[in-house]
């Protein structure tokens, strides 16, 4: 059963993933310390699949790839958003960390409760509160990087960037 | 016909291009620095079936050590290592002089109507000479190195227009604040952002990056100004490439933010965001522990020399340290010949290699638990310094440079 770890607004890179803790590219380094400056505790008690729910401007300041990376490495299965700052939306995108934006699921949820999330429909079920929820659609071209898994993947089916 | 942007990507393709359209086109510059090109060769890595092995042209690929050079500890180091054999490999070469959106400019490496992507936010800096750049992550930045392309939505555009002389002791930084207030952290969020107005045209080319460079603090994703005279004698002698004089044609802007910067004052914002602003009035009780100067925001001769008048025969408070960090190499030696750097060491700074020094909390004055620190960053958010418990508060190098001899945040005004 997934849990929601729910966060506020301008959640920033700094805070995501500091950047003392970012000169790696090891994986399970950057999983131990997302969210270590607000979430001490986040790394050890998600579980794979948990999401995470956030208010507006999710992922602002630096462009550090690490701060999804950190995201993704800890299992999470979808960060859910009111919005979410351009280049982490896409360095997200890029790197298969599902990203949705839904206002109602965010406002209408709360920290611990239950969800599932069907990422190829965009549909949202709390099932703590049993209500439902629809993110916004992706943009054509993110959705086509996003059902490939990622930029590098899409790539690679294409045979080159267009 | 539209924006500086609209006419940048439409002269780039050959047609007309709208905003809302998403298009891929061939980018004039990659950029990726110490800390962001060790994913982003990762990323490119796993392309090299489509790339051959080889980055798109090395010419314009560059690699800058500036976030921790020189290193300050064994990870730090290898991974720069691991940065010079890619490098070699590639036939790049690593630039260590300075600040990347400091060496990137005076190196005639951006030019109006370049389209420019970097692994930074503060790319959006480049902007100042009329060209589009925008950061984005180590994965976009590898497929960049590899493809030698990157796609983009075309933004809507917010047209910011500075009007009115700067008040005595009032700065571009102070203006930069004042932009933040009224748009707020995330008011520019997937747009960009078009600075004009009848100051920002006699502002010199160091003030317009101050301009943009703050524009990814509106979450803006590049901040444009329209290129110009002055423009071109910045430009002269660093580079020899014709380039297009592009300016925005009956422009459709999504909304118009007017400041008259005459009615401005000094200001602070305080930790932990950006659009926490205030007017340095009202903190002026607020001990500071260390100030810092220098950042791609204002690293520059012109900072430089703003604090050093303020500072000259004077030391520093006893209860505050200083750390000068100039934004490159030709800053440093400029400094150096004025005799800036001298009173920077007589006041009791320490003067650090050119590069980010601590704006980034790795090295050259990391902050303790509880600590505060009054810096010309562009950035405040926790953590960012060092100790998490730790809080900064952004102003003007003269804001900086007289709270560093009072050790509480003064306004310049006072001193100057």
């Amino acid at each position: 059963m997934s849990r929601i770890w729910m966060l506020g607004d301008n959640i920033n890179t700094d805070v995501i993933i500091p950047g003392r803790y970012n000169v790696t590219t090891d994986r399970s380094q950057l999983a131990r310390y997302c969210l270590c400056e607000i979430l001490p505790e986040f790394s050890q008690q998600v579980e794979p699949g948990d999401v995470i729910m956030a208010g507006h401007n999710f992922g602002c300041g630096s462009s550090r790839e690490h701060a999804p990376a950190s995201i993704l490495a800890n299992g999470v299965r979808v960060v859910i958003a009111r919005s979410f700052a351009r280049i982490f939306y896409r360095n997200s995108v890029n790197i298969g960390l599902p990203v949705l934006v839904c206002e109602d699921a965010v406002l209408n949820s709360a920290d611990g409760q239950r969800i599932k999330v069907d990422l190829d429909t965009g549909t949202i079920y709390n099932l703590t509160t049993e209500r439902t929820f629809r993110a916004e659609p992706l943009d054509p071209f993110v959705a086509r990087i996003a059902a490939a898994g990622g930029i590098i993947e899409y790539i690679r089916q294409e045979g080159t960037l267009r | 016909m539209g924006t500086l942007t609209e006419e940048i990507f439409s002269h780039k393709l050959g047609r007309a291009v709208e905003q809302g359209e998403t298009v891929v086109v061939e980018v004039d510059r990659v950029m990726s620095h110490d800390t962001t090109s060790p994913l982003a060769i990762q990323a490119f890595r796993k392309l090299a079936q489509q790339s051959g092995g080889r980055v798109f042209n090395p010419r314009r690929s560059h690699i800058v050590f500036d976030h921790i050079i020189p290193a300050a500890t064994i990870a730090a180091a290898t991974l720069q290592r691991d940065i010079r054999t890619f490098a070699q490999e590639q036939d790049i070469t690593i630039l260590q002089e300075g600040i990347c959106h400091q060496v990137m400019p005076e190196r005639g490496y951006v030019t109006p109507g370049d389209i420019i992507v970097g692994a930074d936010s503060h790319t959006c800096t480049y902007g100042a000479l009329g060209a589009f750049a925008t950061g984005m992550g180590s994965t976009d930045i590898g497929v960049a190195y590899a493809t030698g392309r990157s796609w983009f939505r075309v933004p809507t555009t917010i047209n910011i227009r500075v009007t009115g002389d700067l008040p005595f002791g009032v700065y571009a930084k102070d203006v930069t604040f004042e932009m933040v207030r009224l748009v707020g952290v995330d008011g520019a969020n997937y747009r960009a952002i078009e600075y004009s107005g009848d100051l920002t045209e006699r502002m010199s080319v160091s003030e317009r990056f101050t301009f943009c460079n703050m524009a990814i603090e509106m979450g803006g994703k590049a901040g444009l100004i329209t290129p110009d005279a002055t423009t071109q004698e910045w430009l002269r002698g660093r580079t020899d490439r014709d380039y297009p004089m592009l300016a925005p044609r009956n422009p459709r802007y999504e909304r118009i933010v007017e400041i008259d910067a005459s009615q401005l004052q000094p200001m602070i914002a305080c930790h932990p965001d950006v659009n926490n602003v205030v007017p340095v009035e009202q903190v002026e009780h607020v001990q500071i522990d260390q100030v810092f100067l220098g950042t791609c925001t204002n690293g520059r001769l012109d900072d430089l020399a703003i604090a050093a008048n303020i500072l000259r025969g004077k030391t520093i408070h006893p209860r505050t340290r200083m750390v000068v960090v100039p934004a490159s190499r030709e800053v440093y030696l400029e400094a150096m010949r004025l005799g800036y750097l001298e009173i920077f060491v007589q006041a009791g700074a320490s003067v650090g290699t050119p590069g980010c020094g601590p704006c980034i909390g790795r090295h050259q004055g990391v902050l303790a638990p509880g600590e505060r620190a009054l810096t010309t960053m562009n950035r405040n958010f926790t953590g960012r310094m060092g100790d998490p418990t730790a809080e900064i508060y952004l102003g003007s190098p003269a804001t900086v440079a007289a709270t560093a001899l009072t050790g509480h945040i003064t306004d310049p005004r006072t001193v100057l």
